[in-house]
């Protein structure tokens, strides 16, 4: 069998999907160079990614399912989980071999994987716009820190510069290693990669001077809204889930 | 600033205010156009949960808890010997906006304890909305309280800046309102709510002429009752929702679930349980309405004119109209399938979308995300014998057993049975 190897990008995946279409590999498989683990029966191909290639494909999905069932499909590629380039791949000979459209057979398993695999990234990218929390620097940058679950980034970068528009912003995702950070003058949003010497050091010391007061009321006002006749930590714990407690403001103690 | 005394502050007029459990940010579209702050786009999120589980989406505060009332259920009422305490416009500007900022919060829920008389209340609350809204450039959602008895001019100005406005009628009938507010009307609370209700019907028949009308309360407006302080039942207290949401277009009627806060005879004592679960079918009962089709008279009647709390109300209905199922999931309507315990909105979408595709089994439906166990009981499909003669005592009891409650709610006390 081939395994084919891309570059991790959305158009390496798509580039991969052209390639095996292409030459009318019927068992092949996908995967990033990065996660690739060689068995002894396979031989794996490194795929360069192209464009024009990928682009190729984008459109005749276009031609095959809505708006909503691309985006779905973008999405399920951010959930980086192994093995979904396959199933993305199934999902796009599924969609050409059918004339009617497919995106809807809910009861299709390649269907229905990818549409759950998008809800999940969906919540969490909900969850990214619900959980930032910025911290104000002394030079009026707002700085966060997050630990999504998949590669939410990507979604999330307009809701955040529709939002804080007129603001100097930079939300950085640890575990992927990159971050986005917005310039309130050109209005534009970039990807940026911090130095791993600077990132904790720098900051600690050089936060804005109200920022530990509103941290502190926002500690306080959290607490009181709460109502103790009503406690509910099953609820609580469902909806606040513990990974996410180390980069909210309101659910560690603070300085 | 003077942080310490700020805090202080926040604290009691955060804890006056955490009984209104209206917490929606949804339903207002309000593009940041001006390159300002903040953005609706009618999506509501929540920025976090509390404790007790229930959502803070909203910096929820009273601008004071001076309050000229002596409503019994209220934790500001006048006798109540508590510290009091009170924001100037300022002061919640800069705090809603250094939230907002942080991420921290969708904007701004404000209302307030009648300090001398409505209007002069009302104008507090609108020259805070008008502040953020102007000076501020704020785009983020605000929802203020309409203090009944305040002008209409007052009224009208705050719905040119507020996304939503709310009037609590407080509790579920005039009678007990007379009861446990003496000093309170319950057509100064009726009368705000039905001027809102016709200026935004009046405008929505404009927009249909005129392009650029002028916002007013686009996420419509809401309200609550107090459940378990007066002696009403789900029945009375759903036909009166369901009353204001056909009237008055209302887009939310929230339940509160009274929490003892008073040595008062006239209510619950210190110590009574607060009814959650009581207001947790009320809840689901509303959604049924709401969403999935059912009317008030299908889910309480005269003669049973109280919600199950040991099941919920989807399921009590099925229980109680078993000739109406097994439901074929390939052949029934949508709205048969809407109405099968264990099938919610998405799946019953997702059902009559793949059922066009080929004929629909266990496993299907199982991978579709329908709670297998509790539909199972309702459904025929292709892969199923017909289920077996059901006997609506038998099956309750067994889905009890199952279910991941339990009965163990099932006593819980109800003082005025």
């Amino acid at each position: 069998m081939t395994t084919l190897l891309y570059d991790g990008s959305f158009n390496g995946l798509l580039t991969a999907i052209f390639i095996a279409f292409e030459y009318k590999m019927y068992d092949c498989s996908i995967d990033t160079k990065e996660r690739y683990q060689a068995t002894m029966f396979d031989s794996p191909e490194t795929v360069m990614t192209d464009k024009l290639k990928a682009q190729r494909v984008w459109e005749g999905l276009c031609k095959k399912v809505s708006n909503h069932a691309r985006r779905e499909f973008y999405y399920a590629f951010l959930s980086g989980l192994p093995g979904i380039e396959d199933t993305l791949l199934a999902y796009v000979r599924y969609a050409f071999q059918n004339n009617s459209t497919i995106e809807k057979n809910f009861a299709n398993s390649v269907v229905n994987m990818v549409s759950q695999t998008a809800h999940s990234v969906h919540r969490e990218k909900h969850r990214m716009e619900a959980f930032v929390r910025f911290i104000r620097l002394q030079d009026d940058l707002y700085c966060a820190f997050i630990s999504p679950d998949f590669n939410v980034l990507p979604l999330v970068a307009s809701h955040f510069q529709d939002r804080y528009a007129d603001q100097h912003w930079l939300i950085y995702d640890r575990d992927r290693d990159y971050g986005i950070h917005h310039d309130p003058q050109t209005r534009l949003v970039s990807d940026v990669i911090i130095e791993k010497s600077t990132a904790d050091t720098s900051l600690s010391t050089t936060v804005h001077e109200e920022e530990v007061a509103y941290q502190t009321l926002w500690r306080s006002y959290f607490d009181h809204v709460n109502i103790q006749e009503r406690r509910n930590i099953k609820l609580h714990l469902r909806h606040v889930p513990k990974r996410y407690w180390a980069d909210l403001t309101e659910k560690t103690a603070g300085v | 600033m003077q942080w310490d005394p700020i805090q202080e502050k926040l604290e009691i007029l955060a804890e006056a205010a955490r009984y209104d459990v209206s917490c929606s940010s949804s339903g207002s579209k309000r593009a940041n156009k001006s390159n300002g702050l903040g953005n609706s786009t009618g999506v509501g999120i929540c920025h976090s949960y509390t404790e007790d589980g229930r959502c803070v989406s909203l910096l929820k505060i009273l601008l004071t808890n001076h309050c000229i009332y002596d409503c019994a259920y209220c934790i500001s009422r006048r006798s109540n010997d508590i510290p009091r305490a009170g924001f100037t416009v300022d002061e919640v500007v800069s705090l809603t906006i250094n939230f907002y900022r942080r991420n921290y919060i969708e904007g701004l829920f404000l209302s307030s304890g009648i300090f001398k008389d409505a209007d002069l209340t009302m104008e507090r609350l609108v020259r805070v909305a008008k502040r953020l809204r102007t000076a501020e450039r704020f785009n983020g959602y605000i929802h203020l309280k309409t203090i009944p008895g305040c002008s209409e001019e007052l009224t009208h100005e705050a719905a040119l800046y507020a996304d939503r406005l709310s009037v609590n009628i407080e509790l579920p009938t005039e009678t007990s309102l007379k009861t446990l507010a003496p000093e309170k009307s319950h057509v100064d609370i009726m009368k705000p709510m039905a001027f809102v209700s016709e200026n935004i019907r009046a405008l929505a028949s404009d927009k249909k002429i005129i392009k650029s009308t002028p916002n007013f309360a686009p996420a419509g407006q809401s309200t609550q009752m107090v459940v378990g302080a007066s002696p009403e039942n789900d029945l009375q207290v759903m036909s009166i929702a369901d009353s204001l949401y056909k009237n008055y277009q209302l887009k939310r009627v929230y339940y509160s679930g009274y929490v003892p806060i008073s040595n008062d005879n006239r209510l619950p004592v210190l110590g009574t349980p607060v009814p959650v679960i009581r207001e947790n079918r009320l809840y689901q009962a509303d959604w049924l309405t709401r969403f999935y089709q059912f009317s008030v008279k299908e889910l309480v009647d005269p003669k049973n004119p109280n919600l199950d709390l040991d099941i919920d109300p989807k399921l009590s209905w099925a229980l109680r109209n078993l000739d109406q199922f097994p439901v074929d999931v390939n052949t029934a309507p949508y709205e048969m399938i809407l109405r099968v315990p264990g099938i919610g909105l998405n799946s019953a979408k997702k059902i009559v979308a793949a059922r066009n595709f080929q004929k629909l089994g266990w496993e299907h439906l199982r991978k579709i995300g329908v709670a297998f166990n509790r539909a199972k009981h309702f459904v025929i499909c292709q892969s199923s014998a017909m289920p077996k003669e059901v006997d609506a005592r038998k099956l309750r009891a067994h889905i009890l057993t199952q279910s991941k409650f339990g009965t163990s709610f099932s006593s819980q006390t109800s003082l005025f049975q």
